[in-house]
């Protein structure tokens, strides 16, 4: 455990080093959050009672889910580690005294950390300067912010071992090119990140909710700004350890047989 | 011309050696879109309507974007890669052949993946035709073409001033995205909702609307005949494209080896 801890810090400091494209970034991240809050707006203006969310409630989701991408979007992996299974070099890997499946967590998890430290500073203090009804407003209550925080961190887990699979599948089909393709989009609708479930038909919501993917950016976004609140708002905790758990039980299996048929060839 | 169909083959027959992969990628591409798609018809199903445009004049706005951006980038994708070019000196390699540059870019690369984000496109546009009740004339329809010719070519001139502007950066600029993958994704509602500065921004900085709000207004009914020829004025913008790129070109050293 120790050694997956500063495995994972080395990791981070690594990361940190690419500062400029941090910047890039970080301008077109606020791009996006801007021209999206315009864009409810104008929705809100049509019929403000059909808003499924106070607007105060969908600015801070936004702002925070741009803050916090790079953690909690579905898409961010280490590609060195698909390629590492491609062309064998995943034997060094298995040469090691810690498991497969904690050196590789940690490392996505590294990535995504350093990615987000590096860009959500900027985005932070820019959102919060922005004036009232447009900018980052405070969380809800102390609670909302505590139980905010434990849900990020659940959040950027379940991510992680969601791209622990597609590793891990990679075992199976040397390229995993298809089913990303395939699944990203999806995992970005299903997680709430192209638009907040809420705005869903409810069924639809619903089902995206209970989904692992809802257990993503869906949970810490909204308990934020108080969309859930009490009772939903244990719910999706529980919710999120559980989908965890079962996240994190496929990768394993997935890890334990592939590695038990996997041939590396050449020398 | 026939030197570029023949470049168009080769792309086409490398592309078609890894069958399955460009089958996946273009139903990825498909997918991708079609999210866009569902986001923008789940928040019209709830609202009933924007700033006025009900569910299918959206539809039919958002069309126009998501035909012409997928179909600039299938044949000016090589702009894409260009920094790289310039950082890898393959520039030198272009500059030293008997024929133009920006053909030569052109043909660096095709990306016939963007199929799949065409389909999208045109169903959206279908779907848009049928749900927005316009009634179809023949001006009506020359303009729609128009339309989506003029979103070419200032998709495509935006891709060159992201090269030519990487001659002097050296590095691909991300914010440029904001103009091109950006107008996509926010742009494909009809300009308006976003208030009148983004108007005036699309009609004298960068021409959105003179290919897609204006004339929109005319395939609605909503103003004169005059508008519909406002998408010829688009290609306009290749003007100062094409001069930053001369001056791109002009500037130009060699990173070496």
């Amino acid at each position: 455990m120790k050694a997956l801890f500063t495995f994972f810090r080395m990791r981070v400091i690594y990361g940190l080093q690419y500062r400029t494209a941090a910047w890039a970034g970080v301008v077109t991240q606020f791009f996006w959050g801007f021209m999206e809050i315009l864009l409810y707006k104008a929705f809100y203006e049509a019929s403000p009672d059909r808003f499924p969310m106070a607007f105060e409630a969908l600015v801070s989701y936004i702002w925070l889910r741009q803050a916090l991408l790079a953690l909690l979007n579905t898409w961010t992996f280490d590609n060195e580690l698909f390629t590492k299974v491609l062309d064998g070099s995943v034997a060094y890997e298995l040469c090691r005294p810690t498991s497969l499946y904690g050196m590789w967590f940690a490392r996505t998890l590294a990535l995504r950390v350093s990615r987000v430290i590096l860009r959500c500073v900027p985005l932070f203090i820019v959102a919060s300067l922005v004036p009232a009804p447009w900018g980052l407003n405070a969380p809800a209550n102390p609670l909302a912010l505590g139980c905010f925080v434990l849900s990020l961190g659940l959040a950027a887990c379940v991510g992680v071992a969601f791209s622990m699979i597609l590793y891990f599948t990679c075992f199976y089909t040397l390229s995993s090119e298809g089913i990303r393709f395939m699944m990203l989009p999806v995992a970005e609708l299903l997680s709430g990140d192209l638009i907040p479930l809420p705005f869903l038909p409810v069924w639809l919501a619903n089902i995206f909710h209970y989904s692992p993917f809802g257990s993503m950016a869906n949970a810490p976004l909204r308990i934020y700004s108080g969309d859930l609140s009490g009772g939903a708002m244990v719910e999706m905790l529980c919710l999120q350890v559980f989908w965890l758990g079962v996240m994190a039980f496929i990768g394993w299996t997935l890890q334990n047989r592939g590695l038990r048929k996997l041939c590396v060839q050449g020398g | 011309m026939k030197l570029y169909f023949k470049f168009f083959a080769m792309h086409l027959k490398s592309r078609m050696a890894y069958k399955k992969s460009f089958f996946f990628a273009v139903i990825g591409q498909f997918i991708t879109t079609f999210t866009a798609f569902l986001t923008l018809y789940f928040l019209l199903d709830r609202f009933g309507s924007v700033k006025g445009y009900t569910m299918g004049e959206c539809l039919l706005s958002a069309s126009i974007m998501w035909i012409s951006f997928p179909l600039a980038e299938w044949f000016f994708r090589g702009f894409d890669t260009f920094p790289g070019m310039i950082r890898h000196a393959e520039f030198d390699r272009v500059l030293v052949r008997p024929r133009s540059l920006i053909f030569q870019v052109m043909c660096q690369k095709l990306e016939f993946t963007r199929i799949g984000r065409l389909a999208q496109g045109v169903v959206t546009l279908a779907m848009g035709i049928a749900a927005s009740g316009v009634e179809w004339t023949a001006l009506r329809c020359l303009c729609l073409g128009l339309m989506i010719l003029g979103g070419v070519c200032v998709f495509s001139a935006l891709f060159l001033i992201y090269a030519a502007l990487s001659f002097f950066t050296l590095e691909g600029l991300e914010f440029m995205n904001c103009f091109t993958d950006g107008a996509r994704e926010h742009f494909a509602y009809p300009l308006e909702i976003y208030g009148e500065g983004f108007v005036k921004f699309g009609t004298y900085i960068i021409p959105y609307a003179l290919f897609q709000y204006y004339p929109l207004q005319f395939l609605l009914g909503r103003a004169g005949a005059g508008f519909a020829f406002l998408p010829l004025l688009a290609p306009l913008f290749f003007i100062p494209a094409y001069a930053l790129w001369r001056l791109g070109v002009r500037k130009y050293k060699s990173a070496g080896s």
